[in-house]
């Protein structure tokens, strides 16, 4: 799939580092992603995939050194988190964080009227919000008895991961990034969370799919496969890559990174 | 909401316009504290003998006393002879003349907490002269609580119309002699509330200070005093969310409550006194003795307090478990933030046979606001089978603040059971990216994150109270990240 025009993000040269320390972790990294694309991001443990997730998101343990990020045009990393989120940008994290006493249903209403305050649409009522969240909740098979928990306080892996994507839903975004949704997934709840992403697929919204294994791209069939390594993307491809990734093992881009370090 | 703020704005004028009378107005004693002067207190609110014999004990034994400094906390000395003991409620006037004359940091308060415009007014000292229809308000109230036979009154007029109560109960739970500030609150309190509840009664409202005739300008020394008779129920509110500002620094009040057989009180309380600005100059030293007795068999009390103001809180609201079977429960937030100090917490003692108790306590420091909680559990050898369950959770924001655990446990006998929980957290920075990821802002995060953590006690806390303190601890967070 291409896209005529300019694409959704454009990322260029992005170097980063963590703050207040001098460890590298991402060395030049350029990609592109249009609307309606599926990107997935593979690569070892360490690669700095999970870095590029974060830093799109805003997280500010980490500093951008170099390059630049273009999102619908617009410079990325001159928004905070929060501005990134209104202008779209929605990330599925790797470890959802628990928020003790703050009802699940609650916190995202609060999200998601944040978001259309700040868009100037107006704000949901409780029961509108209910009405939408029931809808949603189906997509990734919740149980109703979720909403009278605290957000993500006492789930378990695979709730945690389905809590994500039924955030997504709700907060319908442009751009989604997953990190690692696939990770301590078993087989079953992986086929839930993989067709609630697959029925969020449009040509609107672009996802990037970040995942240490192939196996979920047999649910998830990307656009485009990169493979990262050491902080650079070393290989691109379609999802044949992904494949002959899941024969070979990343030794196929070992090499690849043996000459970098060579150079 | 709406039927109280209307009739909490009709209140206001009330008290305006009937409150006080003319000749008291102009009344002042001199500074310092003696004999002479407590005569004086005692002749102005026209007490009985007992009453002035019972200050002028106080003031003798408060004079062999010294003020403690185990608590964990710090302020300069307090000049005890530099303070006015007896001073009348402010003639109308002398204060701010409208909303515009007062501090504007205030009116930001008032306007994030949702304070009515007229409560405002009333709050911040500015005359209100608008006329509304309020004698009806209060007269309902008295009516109604009359028709029970309930008794809701100031604690000066209790003095005059219920001698009798007062003589049996004042001083039975705090006695005269109990510490350094009880004693000297017995010595010189000015006023109060006053409850009484009849056997087999279950009051037919929450009794709220806001709606207690008389209750200006008794917040230095205040003598409160509840008791439930046989089977009796009562729900006491005290206090305000609105930031209470006073020119006295110290405050020193006493609580006491008294349960018979069967009865319970529920007593909460939402503290606002002004905290000091946010280099910690100025604010209300709140030092306070509260304690109720579980005198019947299966009576039960019930603390719950909201504490985010005052400059250095020291209090530790207790229940004496004495009937068999009854029932002690504390639930306690206490926030600071900039340079507050609070050292607050419980005592339980239990003396019945399988007596209970539960603590509950949350504490929230910011800025370089320090918290300890210091609770006394004391199991006597007569408790058998007596139970008691403690959770303290502290959380922390920011690096410059801190949260102090002190628990004192005391058992005596074998058949009890003690558990103690506690924890410590911070706001992580993982938690914060991920509410701003979802497009919340930093600063309601924050309120969300703090809410969240004291969301079990302000389950206890009756609705509509619940839902200010909760806007409350948003505003006293303002500022402390980022």
């Amino acid at each position: 799939m291409t896209t005529p025009t300019a694409p959704m993000l454009r990322i260029k040269d992005l170097q980063v580092k963590v703050r207040d320390s001098d460890k590298e972790i991402l060395r030049g990294i350029d990609l592109e992603v249009g609307a309606g694309e599926v990107h997935a991001i593979m690569g070892p443990n360490g690669s700095g995939k999970s870095t590029l997730a974060q830093v799109l998101a805003g997280r500010e343990t980490f500093q951008v050194t170099k390059g630049e990020v273009l999102y619908e045009g617009k410079d990325l990393l001159a928004l905070s988190p929060e501005e990134r989120a209104v202008a779209g940008i929605f990330m599925a994290f790797q470890y959802p964080v628990e928020i003790p006493g703050v009802g699940n249903l609650y916190f995202l209403r609060t999200a998601l009227n944040a978001l259309r305050k700040r868009r100037g649409e107006e704000e949901l009522d409780a029961m509108d919000f209910l009405a939408l969240a029931k809808e949603k909740m189906k997509l990734v098979a919740m149980d109703p008895s979720f909403t009278g928990r605290s957000v993500n306080e006492g789930f378990s892996g695979g709730e945690k991961k389905r809590n994500e994507i039924f955030q997504m839903a709700v907060l319908d975004p442009k751009l989604a990034i997953l990190d690692e949704t696939d990770s301590g997934l078993d087989i079953d709840a992986l086929r839930t969370v993989a067709s609630g992403v697959n029925s969020l697929r449009s040509k609107d919204r672009a996802m990037i799919v970040i995942t240490h294994y192939q196996r979920l791209l047999d649910y998830i069939v990307p656009d485009r496969v990169h493979v990262m390594s050491n902080g650079r993307i070393v290989r691109s491809g379609d999802r044949e890559l992904a494949l002959e990734l899941e024969q070979k093992g990343y030794a196929l881009v070992e090499p690849a990174v043996r000459q970098e370090a060579a150079r | 909401m709406s039927t109280s703020a209307k009739a909490l704005q009709e209140l206001t004028s009330r008290q305006y316009k009937y409150g006080f009378v003319t000749d008291i107005e102009a009344d002042t004693v001199p500074r310092g504290l003696n004999e002479d002067v407590i005569r004086l207190i005692s002749a102005k609110k026209n007490e009985p003998e007992f009453m002035l014999d019972w200050r002028l004990k106080a003031f003798r034994h408060w004079l062999t006393m010294k003020e403690p400094r185990w608590q964990n906390v710090r302020y300069a000395p307090i000049d005890y002879q530099d303070i006015v003991y007896y001073s009348a409620p402010k003639p109308k006037g002398q204060g701010p003349k409208s909303l515009e004359e007062v501090d504007p940091e205030l009116v930001k308060a008032f306007d994030k907490l949702g304070i009515p415009l007229e409560e405002q007014k009333r709050l911040s000292g500015v005359a209100v002269d608008a006329v509304f229809d309020s004698v009806s308000v209060a007269t309902t109230f008295k009516e109604k609580l009359a028709k029970a036979g309930v008794i809701f009154c100031s604690f000066s007029e209790a003095v005059q119309n219920h001698p009798e109560l007062v003589k049996k109960y004042l001083g039975s739970v705090v006695p005269y002699s109990d510490n350094f500030f009880a004693t000297l609150n017995s010595a010189v309190f000015s006023d109060g509330s006053f409850v009484y509840v009849p056997k087999g009664v279950r009051c037919p409202m929450e009794l709220s200070t806001y709606f207690r005739i008389n209750a200006e300008n008794t917040g230095q020394f205040e003598r409160t005093l509840i008791v439930a008779e046989e089977g009796a129920y009562v729900s006491y509110l005290e206090g305000c969310t609105a930031p209470m500002r006073d020119k006295n620094q110290l405050h020193a009040a006493v609580v006491e409550l008294v349960a018979l057989d069967n009865a319970r009180i529920k007593y909460s309380t939402v503290q606002n006194w002004y905290p000091g600005d946010a280099q910690g100059r100025g604010g209300i030293y709140n030092f306070v003795t509260k304690r109720g007795a579980c005198r019947g068999r299966a009576s039960k009390i019930s603390w719950t307090q909201v504490e985010t103001g005052s400059a250095i809180t020291w209090k530790y609201p207790s229940v004496i478990l004495q009937g068999d079977d009854s029932v002690g429960e504390f639930h306690s937030v206490a926030l600071t933030n900039n340079y507050q100090q609070a050292d607050t917490g419980t005592k339980m003692i239990h003396i019945g046979k399988n007596t209970r108790s539960t603590i509950l306590s949350k504490g929230i420091s910011a800025g370089h606001g320090q918290n300890t909680y210091r609770g006394l559990v004391k199991i006597q050898k007569g408790a058998a089978g007596a139970r008691n369950y403690t959770q303290c959770d502290s959380l922390l924001l920011g690096s410059n603040c801190g949260a102090h655990t002190m628990p004192y446990i005391e058992v005596k006998n074998t058949s009890s059971q003690v558990e103690h929980e506690a924890s410590t957290s911070k706001i992580g920075e993982d938690q914060l990216f991920y509410c701003t990821q979802r497009g919340i802002s930093q600063e309601d995060a924050v309120s969300m994150i703090v809410n969240g953590f004291c969301r079990e006690v302000f389950k206890e806390l009756p609705m509509e109270f619940a839902v200010e303190a909760q806007k409350l601890l948003s505003v006293s967070l303002e500022g402390s990240i980022g």
